[in-house]
């Protein structure tokens, strides 16, 4: 169960990024891959626990999760594996162990507001 | 109130840090000529086993230290210093795995001399160490014959993570009627040309062409280096 510390170095990296550029962070967008060692469901749970107190406190993680892509040096073409428990081209059925997606662990976007005049949090 | 809600495109990867401190840790290892293999399994696979044995058999030939990871005791190292290699115990805590800045932390200022080889064994755990980078040149994936053939298929992503499998505890094999070819069958299935050795640190079967291998990645490595 690491998804906790990774949970805490997405809320670090988001919240730099909102101070670095003043704005109010809505939801953090990112894109996972099955072969990063990362279940969605946990780190879900541990997004909430490792934003509260934080400015990220109510904001939502949105994981957009990509398949892997394997290299098929039979067809020369890029494959979409179905089962990460069976590394064979779909189409021509040789093992390949060339994974070109599915390892992603990385904040690809935020949703955002300018932070209000009104009520400036930390502004300088 | 709060302005318009707007989507800003960013490319962070997460683990970004440990991937850099992972990187800087691999060069210094390359300009020094050592050669670093980490071992992941699940707990009681026989990684300390494993690493005992071989430390003993390299060492007459070759400059060997380690680093153990273990959640709370330091029995490994107990048990690995007695193969007269420089051993060093790393307790995580609480945490599951290793991470690059761990290995850093603990290689500062231990002076073990010159090396050949590092080996490196992580916490006892098949799913959180594949996502770190240690700074390794070769993973190991242990996994005992005891632990059913279908391992490789329940945990996929650490068996893709790493470069080579060893299969341990084969002095059990009849016991456990342990089915080669299933298990050969299945770790193809998920990392297809994974290399496979078959060894028991009991008996010492199976050691001396595992340990052939590592010393040929090492002369790789210096030949490389001397380039």
């Amino acid at each position: 169960m690491h998804e906790l510390s990774i949970a805490m170095s997405i809320v670090d990296m988001a919240q730099e990024e909102a101070e670095r550029r003043n704005v109010r962070i809505d939801a953090v967008h990112l894109e996972l891959g099955p072969l990063s060692g990362v279940v969605a469901d946990a780190l879900l749970i541990s997004y909430e626990a490792a934003s509260s107190g934080t400015r990220l406190e109510g904001s939502k993680l949105v994981i957009k999760e990509v398949p892997i892509e394997v290299y098929c040096p039979v067809c020369d073409a890029q494959r979409t594996l179905s089962s990460m428990q069976w590394f064979c081209c779909p189409e021509c059925g040789t093992p390949t162990a060339d994974v070109i997606h599915g390892k992603e662990l990385a904040i690809i976007a935020l949703e955002v507001r300018d932070e209000c005049r009104t009520a400036p949090v930390g502004s300088t | 109130m709060s302005a318009e809600p707007r989507l800003l495109e960013v490319r962070k990867n997460v683990l970004k840090q440990n991937d850099m401190v992972a990187r800087s840790l691999r060069e210094r290892f390359r300009e020094r000529g050592i050669y670093v293999v980490s071992l992941v399994s699940s707990p009681g696979a026989g990684k300390t086993a494993f690493l005992e044995r071989t430390l003993t058999l390299l060492r007459p030939q070759f400059r060997v230290a380690a680093l153990v990871g273990d959640l709370a005791t330091d029995n490994d190292a107990i048990r690995l210093a007695r193969t007269q290699a420089p051993v060093k115990q790393i307790t995580t805590g609480t945490l599951c795995h290793l991470e690059a800045s761990m290995v850093e932390e603990e290689l500062s200022g231990w002076d073990v001399g010159d090396l050949d080889f590092l080996f490196i064994e992580n916490v006892g755990n098949l799913v959180c160490p594949s996502s770190y980078d240690l700074g390794e040149n070769l993973r190991l994936v242990l996994l005992s014959v005891t632990e059913g053939e279908d391992k490789p298929l329940k945990y996929p992503t650490i068996f893709n993570s790493a470069d080579v499998a060893v299969i341990t505890k084969i002095d059990l094999a009849q016991a456990v009627e342990y089915d080669e070819d299933t298990l050969r069958m299945n770790i193809q299935a998920v990392r297809p040309g994974m290399r496979q050795f078959a060894v028991s640190a009991k008996t010492g079967a199976g050691m001396q062409e595992c340990l052939q291998f590592l010393s040929d990645r090492h002369a790789e490595l210096a030949q490389k280096t001397q380039v």
